[in-house]
């Protein structure tokens, strides 16, 4: 057995523990952070296959953003732990059935003919998996790459306009307004004859 | 060594890398933590002399054994853990907030040849492990199980995601010179004296990078994630003792990080800023020391920014500034001129 093995399985071995800790642990922060615990090992995995733009990618989007996002929104939950298992069983049939289905079809994804595993190839140290990558994405895919950014951009756009709502009541600052302000917006320096003091006589010995 | 060869047989050379790889870690580690402590110091002694103050002076000669007493008051204090608290994150919490801040060193070239792993993707690597920092502020402030520490969470999250962008983006540009992510590459790419660093063609960016390094370690004025005239101390308002210096340690690792990967990209690495003088590890040293320098002058002189003002920073003006700079390289290197950004 090679050292890359043992790493292969312990990896698989906290990947296959997270996975399933994700969908049985009670406690739903639980559950996020063992799904980043997942994508970790992963991101691991497909490192132990030479491809590491993947696994940083995986680590940078998934990790860095997605799921930071999805534990700020679950940590703010009110964990009511009896009523998210309401009408467990109810749902039971359908979710079983849908997970039957997607195991069926994994299987046919993933049956013998569709894998090659034979046809990888050896690559030396200093190939560039990222520079690669950018060159396909660029020349041959360009125009699919450029259809998925549009359809993110768009389903981004719509995200915000849906949750853009002007309250009139609302007395919000506006940073920008602020930051234009001068001082002759605000203050006013007026001229006016000095005041000549009555009894200048009094004052000064009250001083001493 | 022979008999140890026998006893692992066939794994031998594989367990000689890893023993290797170990002594390598730890002889970056080593000076990291000794960097980070007397960093507390310098931060103490130069505020100090900016407020028209001595600062620390009692602890050895100009008060150089300070760093050694505040780790061990540390060490000798009680961790307390809040009743309500969710005991096992409560403890994640510190581990991941300095770990990332260790793992991001990895990859980080000291010379030509003083590098511990020469990745081809560097760069991503360290944006990677930058990003993952994140985790340790929100799992802390989450299971602190404290509205304070939880609000310091929520803002920091919410400070990083959104700075991560723009210091994204101010890697692409520094990459399209480049031509590669490693960082190795990078420092090699601005030979030649000063005139050939980055900073110079990517002037804008080098300035982005660096207050979003700023917003990025929650240092002052970016601090609101401890506000402490706000909300205490934020995220880790609820940790004593060692677990409250891990978090420490893992603030000035991250700024000596931020500080490196600046000099790295933008100021040349190791290379000397006039051709006449020898490349050394000297002058990346000297470069790191000064921008930490000002990160402390930073603290000493701005007010802490208000919370939607440094969203509006972030979102409305660097991300904007990148995104055109970006478009003006890369035109730029279409014209006769590109000779000025590689």
């Amino acid at each position: 057995m090679l050292f890359t093995d043992i790493v292969f399985y312990v990896l698989s071995a906290i990947l296959l523990f997270s996975g399933i800790r994700v969908i049985t642990t009670r406690n739903p922060v639980h559950a996020a952070l063992f799904l980043v615990l997942a994508f970790f090992t992963a991101a691991g995995i497909w490192l132990l296959l030479e491809a590491e733009f993947l696994a940083i990618a995986l680590i940078l989007v998934y990790v860095g953003a997605v799921m930071v996002l999805f534990l700020f929104v679950v940590m703010m939950l009110d964990i009511n732990l009896d009523k998210l298992r309401e009408g467990f069983w109810e749902y039971l049939p359908m979710a079983g059935l849908i997970g039957v289905l997607m195991v069926v079809e994994m299987t046919m994804v993933l049956a013998e003919k569709n894998l090659h595993p034979s046809e990888a190839v050896e690559l030396p140290a200093n190939y560039s998996n990222t520079a690669a990558l950018g060159k396909v994405l660029y020349t041959d895919y360009l125009l699919p790459f450029e259809l998925a950014a549009v359809v993110l951009l768009v389903a981004m756009i719509a995200a915000i306009v849906l949750t853009l709502r002007e309250r009139k009541d609302n007395k919000s600052m506006n940073p920008a307004d602020q930051v234009k302000v001068k001082r002759s917006d605000r203050i006013r320096i007026v001229s006016m004859p000095a005041e000549v003091e009555e009894a200048p006589a009094v004052a000064a010995e009250e001083k001493k | 060594m022979q008999f140890f060869a026998e006893l692992f047989g066939s794994y031998w050379a594989d367990v000689q890398l890893v023993v290797w790889t170990l002594i390598k870690i730890v002889a970056i580690v080593l000076p990291l933590m000794i960097g980070v402590a007397y960093l507390t110091l310098a931060e103490r002694k130069v505020i100090g002399y900016m407020q028209v103050r001595i600062g620390p002076n009692r602890v050895g000669y100009w008060g150089l054994l300070q760093p050694l007493a505040d780790g061990l008051k540390l060490l000798f204090k009680e961790i307390i853990l809040p009743t309500a608290s969710n005991k096992a994150l409560f403890f994640i919490g510190p581990v991941l907030a300095i770990a990332p801040a260790f793992a991001a060193w990895a990859v980080i070239p000291f010379d030509a040849t003083l590098v511990l792993a020469n990745v081809d993707a560097g760069l991503l690597y360290i944006l990677a492990m930058t990003s993952v920092a994140v985790y340790g502020v929100i799992i802390a402030g989450w299971a602190s199980n404290s509205k304070y520490a939880f609000l310091g969470a929520l803002r920091s999250a919410a400070q990083i995601v959104s700075y991560e962008i723009a210091m994204g983006f101010t890697l692409v540009g520094v990459l399209m010179c480049a031509n590669s992510l490693n960082l190795g590459n990078i420092v090699m790419g601005q030979e030649g004296g000063f005139w050939h660093w980055y900073f110079l063609p990517l002037f804008p960016l080098f300035v982005v990078y660096f207050i979003s390094a700023v917003a990025e370690t929650n240092r002052a004025p970016f601090d609101v994630a401890e506000g402490e005239s706000e909300i205490v101390a934020g995220f880790h308002v609820e940790y004593s003792g060692m677990a409250f210096a891990v978090f420490f340690l893992a603030e000035y690792a991250n700024m000596m990080l931020v500080s490196m990967l600046a000099a790295l990209m933008f100021l040349g690495g190791w290379l000397s800023p006039v051709p006449f003088l020898p490349d050394s590890i000297l002058w990346l040293l000297a470069k790191v020391a000064f921008l930490l320098f000002l990160f402390l002058w930073f603290r000493a002189t701005f007010p802490r920014y208000r919370y939607d003002q440094i969203m509006r920073l972030g979102w409305k003006v660097f991300i904007p500034i990148t995104l055109v700079w970006i478009v003006v390289v890369g035109a730029m290197m279409q014209t006769q001129w590109a000779y000025l950004f590689h």
